[in-house]
């Protein structure tokens, strides 16, 4: 069936599925801390609108539900709560300095391919005609590990992180219609957790290093050369 | 008739070669004699190709040299004679060029004979490799075309700088060699002979014919001056003469495209679509390397050869193409990317050879090679600043001339990418060409800079300034290859028809539809899907010019007033103040920094209470970084092995009488 | 394949290449305006693009003495190819022959034949300006030329054909689809627009500060009939991109049928189309800051980026469904 003769609306969960893959391109490329929160915000939306799309097209109501909680939670509640701690800690203007940033945009490209490599045995399977986005959700979170691997900060690898969630929520919804309730509302409840416990790592390292500089953590390493650390 | 002719080329160029040995006491014998007799054989082995590819048959014959139960076959097929007619129209053109050329060396110390013998059996050497139907025949020839190549190259010894590249150039030729008799020993090893009609027969698993075409195409591909293996060639080809740099750029590496062609399409058979993955992805990085650096030389010469890099690269586009079709299933494709392959080799003998060419009237005018202290040149030598243009916008690959015409064939088959059934083949293939766009895109740049540099603007130097218009068998040969240039952009659909030959050949499928709308249009995958027509165009360019013309050009009243140039209110411009060779690159040398290997310093100099700048010293240094990654470490090695064996030589008598002994032992078991 | 000898052959093209041509400096006009409306400025008249010309034609043209023969002919050679560029682009009817002569990539050829003569002429005089500009002029377009042609591929790949006037019948055939390859070739496209015709923020066509200069640093020694000429050919290059963005995202509205209805609709349709896309460009010239010419590699990259995107989600998601 080529792309043409789809429904409409399934073309707009295909279309809604590169703009998050293009999302994830832009957090890699965004340097600034609070230009990538708010792109993860967007995210977050866009997730939450394809998830109410594919709910509209499969009618399957349940999904609904987990497209409003994906939008309350990942698209205004985690981005506010990041955008609050970065400004208490003041990091709002910071500016990251990524090595080569065109062989990131290169290598993210690369894994883009990768991913629809591998997923092309996995899109056999599903009768689906969204099975495409397999491969774009796996992208995703590769995308996401990238941007944790080619990062220094800690609020971006929080963004990197909470961006591999998007990318998993994403694929359960578009290849499987999403997960049984229990399990997302679970893993919702998990991630909200995570933001909390971040909040509160990332001020217990500003007090212990005066940075949110993860390489600083290299420090802890027993073999390390660092200098002693205060309690 | 075409072997015949064939034959007369070769007996040409090897009697111009002895000719000239009488030259270095009657000069005169080398405008007289050998320049003529080569642009006869030259003549003799266009018009033989052109048959050859004409008719499409296929002649075969033996000669009475070689090994006792070898005869050195001979064979004239369509691919042949597309190869003669290249070597052959470009020898014509070096043989107007030849004599004014070698003026400047009649009253030096450089031997006239040792330069027109090598010539000739440089010719020579090229047209037998094309011609060789056996792989001995074959690595005679290409060692002839090898070794005489490099006396060329060492002509003008007195420079340490030139010896150095001469030995290395020697070197990379051997090594090369040598992974070529290696693939046809594997070749050989299954087909049961060193004729090429045996090796055709072999019957080769894919571990084999893998192995086979990894050495065809490391030593084919060092040759042809691939990345990462090219380091010798910008060192090599601009230090030989001019007319000598326009044969080796232009023609011998088209010679490796040769044999690399003959291997892997004619003699092993089907390729396999991975190594057409492997051509691609290293033509692409040739493509790109080669015009990164190309940019930023400033010895004109040693652009032109960095481009050649890139337009080899290009080339293996299209073969890596190719490759891809036929491995997947699709002949008709991979003669499409074959001929634009085929047609962008024949393309880049021609305005390379002009270029170079170009290049030695400059030189030889001016003794200048470097660009920053050129400029002006097109006032002074008109008719060389016309033909050059001509080459730099054929190389630039803009419509109508000829490099356009090829690398929109390239393009045209990498956009028929969508039918493989791989789908990281189809995602790869339109990212290459968008590679390719951007080779073009920066060749249109690195030409806009040689030209603008070299023959437009003020003089940077003194040297230029007294420049003339170089001899006219000079001017003449560049036209002939401007012409040509020219016509090979017009007239696609002829260049494409008589080309259609050598896929027939090689794997029976040609290019029905490129051709079917007659002479006007090309088609190459039906005229649904594209279309260009290069004689209409020529046309509108034509008509649009005319027309803004008559109707917005004033008449009756002087048209244009001459002034100074605007100097902003500041006093006179002064030649320093134009844009440089490196000024002109620097933009696009720091976006693409990490290409190259730059030193760059600039040192303040202040008056004695360091208060005041009153200098700037700026030194600046880019140096390939296969030098270092690739050369360097290879040479150290293997000097480090030669070191270890150098430990068997103890100079002790005895010790070398017991290797004797050990060896006569061994053998004795060995055989009994 | 085309008939040469019909009337239809010629005669349409030739109109509609007229028609580009003096429709030209009427969407320069209209960008000045919403722009100066914008920026609470009084615009001027909508056919002052105009009356610049006329003046200009009307002047003397001065030449540097130092100028080769290449400095007279550029003009022509860039305005005669920037026009080959726009005749081959379907205008108002989707049924062009002339688009059988010359196809997407070689249209893309045209402008970058006319740029190698507009750089070559930079360099000519022999000032630091004209070098400058051509040396920033082919660093720019080294980078936005590909961006632009990856695009097109992409294009061409969904529509099977580099044939502008097939391409666009393929298009609208379809009818609505949305698809997410053509939303980012669209932006790609639309990026490379703006650095190739010389708007903010890459270049700024209202300067002469030599630290910003790209394009006016190149035709800085023209005068009269010859800068009348070259401001022309950009205009035209604008109006080329606006109708190709135009025709080919949004092809509903083109003519199908030569009727004198359907070319009256479609004039209309193109005219709201292109006006929209103007409002866009004064938008953005208008809220962006010229960027420094270090930070242009970073701009084209993100429309390489977007380019690859489109050709990406074109392979993965378009083709194997």
């Amino acid at each position: 069936m080529s792309f043409a003769q789809l429904a409409l609306e399934e073309q707009a969960i295909l279309l809604l599925a590169a703009l998050i893959l293009f999302t994830s391109f832009s957090l890699l490329a965004q340097t600034r801390i609070i230009s990538s929160i708010h792109l993860f915000a967007w995210q977050g939306g866009l997730v939450a609108a394809t998830t109410a799309m594919v709910a509209f097209v499969h009618h399957e109501p349940h999904l609904y539900i987990s497209a409003l909680l994906t939008l309350g939670l990942k698209a205004l509640l985690i981005p506010w709560m990041l955008h609050r701690l970065v400004m208490q800690l003041a990091v709002a203007r910071e500016v990251e300095t990524v090595v080569r940033p065109a062989l990131v945009l290169l290598a993210a490209a690369g894994l883009v391919v990768f991913s629809y490599y591998v997923a092309l045995p996995i899109e056999r399977l599903s009768p689906l005609a969204t099975r495409n986005t397999i491969a774009i959700s796996m992208a995703v979170v590769l995308l996401g590990m990238l941007m944790m691997v080619t990062r220094r900060q800690a609020v971006t690898q929080v963004v990197g992180f909470m961006s591999i969630e998007n990318g998993l929520f994403f694929a359960a919804v578009v290849a499987t219609h999403g997960m049984p309730m229990v399990v997302e509302l679970g893993i919702a409840f998990d991630v909200l957790v995570a933001a909390v416990l971040f909040g509160v790592f990332f001020f217990q390292m500003r007090e212990s290093f005066d940075s949110l500089d993860v390489d600083r953590l290299n420090r802890l390493a027993e073999t390390g050369e660092g200098e002693e650390i205060a309690p | 008739m075409a072997l015949l002719l064939a034959y007369l080329a070769v007996l040409g160029s090897l009697f111009s070669g002895a000719l000239s040995l009488g030259a270095n006491r009657h000069p005169a014998l080398l405008k007289y004699g050998a320049f003529p007799l080569l642009g006869l054989a030259g003549a003799a082995a266009a018009a033989g190709g052109a048959e050859a590819l004409r008719s499409g048959e296929v002649l075969t014959s033996h000669l009475p040299f070689g090994l006792p139960w070898l005869a050195w076959q001979v064979k004239v097929d369509a691919l042949t004679g597309l190869f003669l007619l290249l070597i052959g129209v470009v020898t014509v053109a070096v043989s107007f060029y030849g004599p004014g050329y070698i003026r400047e060396f009649q009253h030096g110390r450089h031997s006239l004979a040792a330069l027109g013998g090598f010539t000739g059996l440089f010719v020579a050497g090229m047209l037998m490799v094309v011609l060789a139907d056996d792989a001995f025949f074959f690595m005679v020839a290409w060692e002839v075309m090898s070794l005489a190549s490099y006396f060329l190259v060492v002509f003008q010894h007195e420079q340490a700088a030139n010896r150095r590249a001469a030995f290395l150039y020697l070197l990379m030729a051997h090594v090369g060699g040598l992974f070529i008799l290696l693939a046809y020993g594997v070749l050989a090893a299954f087909g049961g002979g060193f004729g090429f009609e045996a090796m055709r027969g072999a019957e080769l698993s894919l571990l084999w014919s893998s192995v086979a075409f990894g050495l065809a195409f490391l030593g084919f591909g060092m040759k042809a001056g691939l990345v990462p293996l090219h380091a010798w060639l910008p060192e090599a080809h601009p230090v030989a003469p001019s007319h000598i740099s326009a044969l080796m750029s232009g023609v011998m590496l088209k010679v490796a495209v040769y044999g690399f062609i003959r291997v892997v399409f004619d003699l092993i058979g089907t390729p396999h679509w991975g190594w057409g993955v492997a051509a691609l992805l290293v033509g692409s990085a040739s493509a790109l390397l080669g015009v990164l650096y190309a940019m930023v030389q400033n010895d004109i010469k040693r652009l032109l050869a960095y481009s050649s890099i890139e337009n080899v690269g290009i080339i293996f586009i299209g073969l890596g193409l190719a490759m891809v079709f036929l491995g997947s299933g699709h002949p008709t494709l991979g003669s499409l990317a074959l001929i634009a392959a085929l047609y962008h080799a024949f393309n880049h003998a021609l305005f390379k050879s002009l270029l170079f060419m170009g290049a030695g009237a400059v030189l030889q005018q001016s003794h200048e090679r470097d660009l920053e202290r050129m400029g002006g040149l097109l006032r002074r030598m008109p008719f060389t600043g016309f033909f050059v243009l001509v080459g730099c916008i054929s190389i630039a690959s803009l419509p109508p001339f000829n490099g356009f015409a090829s690398e929109w064939l390239t393009f045209q088959s990498a956009l028929q990418g969508v039918v493989l059934e791989n789908g990281v083949l189809r995602i790869m293939i339109p990212v290459t060409a968008a590679m390719l766009a951007l080779t073009g895109a920066l060749a249109a740049a690195c030409f806009v800079k040689l030209y603008g540099v070299a023959f437009l603007g003020q003089p940077r130097g003194r040297r230029v300034r007294h420049a003339r218009e170089a001899d006219w068998g000079m001017g003449l040969a560049q036209g002939l290859l401007a012409v040509l240039c020219l016509g090979f952009g017009l007239f696609p659909t002829a260049v494409v028809g008589t080309l259609d030959a050598v896929p027939q050949l090689l794997f029976g499928s040609g290019l029905p539809h490129a051709t079917a709308e007659g002479w006007l249009w090309l088609t190459p995958a039906g005229a649904e899907k594209a279309s260009y027509s290069a004689p209409l165009l020529l046309v509108g360019i034509a008509l649009a010019w005319g027309l803004s013309w008559l109707l917005l050009h004033p008449r009756g009243r002087r048209t244009v007033r001459c002034a100074a140039p605007w100097d902003c209110g500041f006093g006179p411009l002064t030649p320093r103040m134009q844009y440089t060779s490196t000024a002109f690159a620097q933009p696009i040398r720091r976006v693409f920094e990490p290409v190259w290997k730059v030193d760059e310093q600039v040192e303040r100099i202040t008056d004695k209470d360091a208060l005041r700048v009153v200098g700037l010293r700026h030194q600046l240094q880019i140096s390939d970084r296969a030098w270092q990654t690739l050369y360097e470490p290879a040479g150290t090695a293997v000097l480090g092995i030669a070191r270890r064996i150098t430990r068997l030589q103890t100079g002790n008598i005895r010790v070398y009488l017991a290797y004797s002994f050990f060896t006569l032992l061994v053998l004795l078991w060995l055989i009994s | 394949m085309v008939d040469l000898l019909s009337v239809e052959a010629w005669l349409l093209p030739l109109a509609q290449t007229l028609l580009f041509v003096t429709a030209a400096p009427l969407l320069s006009g209209w960008v000045k305006r919403v722009k100066c409306r914008l920026q609470n400025r009084r615009p001027p008249s909508l056919l002052q693009p105009y009356r610049d010309l006329a003046k200009l034609f009307g002047k003397e043209a001065v030449v540097a003495e130092t100028a080769s023969p290449l400095f007279r002919a550029t003009p022509y050679m860039v305005f005669a190819s920037t026009l080959l560029a726009a005749s081959v682009v379907p205008l108002l009817a989707v049924h062009l022959p002339v688009a059988a002569v010359a196809d997407v990539i070689v249209l893309v050829g045209f402008l970058a034949l006319g740029r190698f003569f507009l750089a070559l002429a930079g360099m000519d005089v022999g000032t630091a300006f004209g070098g400058m500009g051509a040396s920033r002029e082919m660093t720019i377009s080294s980078m936005a030329e590909p961006a632009m042609l990856m695009a097109i591929f992409t294009l061409t790949m969904t529509a099977g054909s580099t044939n502008l006037s097939s391409a666009i019948e393929h298009l609208l055939a379809g009818g609505l689809v949305l698809r997410p390859s053509f939303l980012f070739a669209l932006l790609g496209l639309m990026l490379v627009a703006i650095a190739e015709t010389g708007r903010i923020p890459v270049d700024n066509p209202a300067t002469h500060l030599e630290l910003t200069m790209v394009h006016e640093a190149m035709i800085l020694e023209y005068s009269g009939r010859h800068l009348a000429l070259l401001e022309w050919a950009a205009q035209v290059k604008l109006m080329l991109y606006g109708v190709l963005i135009a025709n080919i995202f949004f092809p509903w509205g083109i003519a199908t049928t030569l009727t004198p209805e359907a070319l009256a609709g479609a004039a209309g349709a193109l005219a709201l189309k292109l006006a929209v896309l103007a409002v866009a460009v004064a938008l953005a010239e208008t809220s962006l800051a010229k960027m420094r010419l270090f930070r242009v590699p970073q701009f084209l990259n993100l429309a390489y980026l977007l380019a690859l995107l489109g050709m990406l989600s074109h392979v993965i998601l378009e083709v194997g469904a």
